[in-house]
């Protein structure tokens, strides 16, 4: 495949079987590879098509400084696209994500504020609207309530699944803007009837519910709670289980999202061989595992990879 | 047996600050109600009109119960309810 550049080459990613990990001939579990984006992750799709529109919108102009609030990937994605178009980047980003996220960002000249661990990307949020207030020439993204991000996935992510395995029966992938599940689940609902469409929401430790009270909650703007069959909450316990068990039996080296994501999808085929239906269960790979080497996740015993996790945010 | 439930940092000051506390029910609504007799205002935290806050998430068995019945989702001995407040991700 040749591309004119890197920024043209974002999407069309493989989607692999599990043959090992699927239950029978009859329920079947695919893997979509997002791993397989420039940067490494899904969020290349969401941050080009949100700089595309706001270029498109005249907001972004040469020069223009960026300002997003990001747990990472999202802000890795656009840090690449800054580059690459000219932008200023200022990323705030949770003090407790994984190292390597913030040596990536700078890798690419991102600058990174850091907002407090305790309440996880909500804190991260709040200081953002906080900047985009003192300094109304920056542009802020918004990757939680910008229908570009949504969209990227309606025009691009769906499309592909359906094209690639035209008999899906379901699509499981990580709730955390939103975006993924929304376009993708939009796109496969007008087009597949019956589709369940199924979020796998990570639960992490208690620091990252931090909050002072249950009324500084948040919620994307993005979500729409009809678009979902049903919405798993899924633990740091059993989501490194499936990361390794991927790595293991499939030999798919993923981060630890992907395997909240893999839980999900394995008890949705378990539902399906007691049901006796068929199923084409398609579950999203939204980054590799390379970015998650320094917290230990893949070695040692489960527990103790556990506990070096325990108020991390690794989604 | 009974149900186990699951409450978050931020509502322990209802239950003496235990992390976990046990009820009983035949649905989510009688469950809390069943807390609320001893843990007096955590229905108030929880329950707001006819469903549950907007910022509140309340798990059965790790399945949103918005999906299942919301307030009048059947639970039973041995189930496990988690509480928690609604975040971002991404």
């Amino acid at each position: 495949m040749r591309f004119d550049s890197l920024l043209d080459s974002v999407g069309r990613t493989p989607m692999v079987g599990l043959p090992r990990l699927s239950p029978s001939a009859d329920v079947r579990i695919w893997a979509k590879l997002e791993d397989r984006n420039p940067t490494g992750s899904v969020k290349d799709r969401p941050a080009l098509w949100m700089v595309a529109q706001a270029e498109k919108d005249g907001l972004l102009r040469p020069g223009c400084t960026i300002l997003e609030p990001t747990s990472g990937n999202t802000g890795i994605s656009l840090a690449m696209a800054a580059r690459l178009k000219g932008y200023r980047l200022i990323c705030v980003m949770p003090e407790n994500t994984s190292a390597e996220r913030a040596q990536l960002l700078r890798m690419w000249g991102a600058e990174i504020i850091f907002s407090p661990a305790a309440g996880g990307s909500n804190e991260a949020v709040r200081v953002a609207k906080g900047l985009a207030a003192e300094h109304p020439d920056w542009v802020m993204l918004y990757q939680y309530g910008n229908e570009a991000n949504s969209r990227a996935h309606y025009e691009t992510t769906g499309p592909e699944i359906l094209a690639d395995l035209p008999s899906v029966t379901h699509f499981v992938a990580g709730l955390g803007t939103t975006g993924t599940l929304m376009g993708v689940g939009r796109y496969l609902r007008e087009h597949v009837p019956g589709v369940s469409v199924v979020a796998a929401e990570p639960r992490y430790g208690e620091l990252v519910y931090g909050l002072r009270n249950v009324d500084e909650g948040f919620v994307p703007e993005l979500y729409d709670e009809s678009v979902l069959t049903t919405r798993f909450s899924v633990g740091s316990h059993d989501a490194l289980r499936r990361t390794r068990e991927l790595l293991a039996e499939e030999g798919i080296f993923a981060g630890i999202s992907t395997g909240a994501s893999l839980h999900a999808a394995l008890g949705m085929a378990a539902k399906a061989v007691k049901a006796g239906e068929r199923a084409d269960i398609v579950f999203l790979v939204a980054d590799g595992g390379w970015k998650y080497l320094s917290t230990g996740a893949y070695e040692g015993e489960l527990e103790e990879a556990e506990d070096r996790l325990d108020g991390h945010l690794w989604a | 047996m009974a149900i186990e439930v699951r409450i978050p940092t931020i509502l322990r000051t209802y239950t003496d600050g235990a992390k976990a506390v046990e009820g009983k029910g035949g649905t989510l609504d009688e469950l809390i109600g069943d807390l609320d007799a001893r843990h007096p205002g955590l229905r108030d935290r929880l329950v707001e009109g006819e469903g549950l806050r907007r910022f509140v998430n309340v798990y059965l068995n790790d399945e949103d119960v918005r999906f299942l019945g919301g307030l009048s989702t059947p639970v039973a001995d041995g189930d496990t309810v988690t509480v928690l407040p609604a975040v971002a991700g991404g």
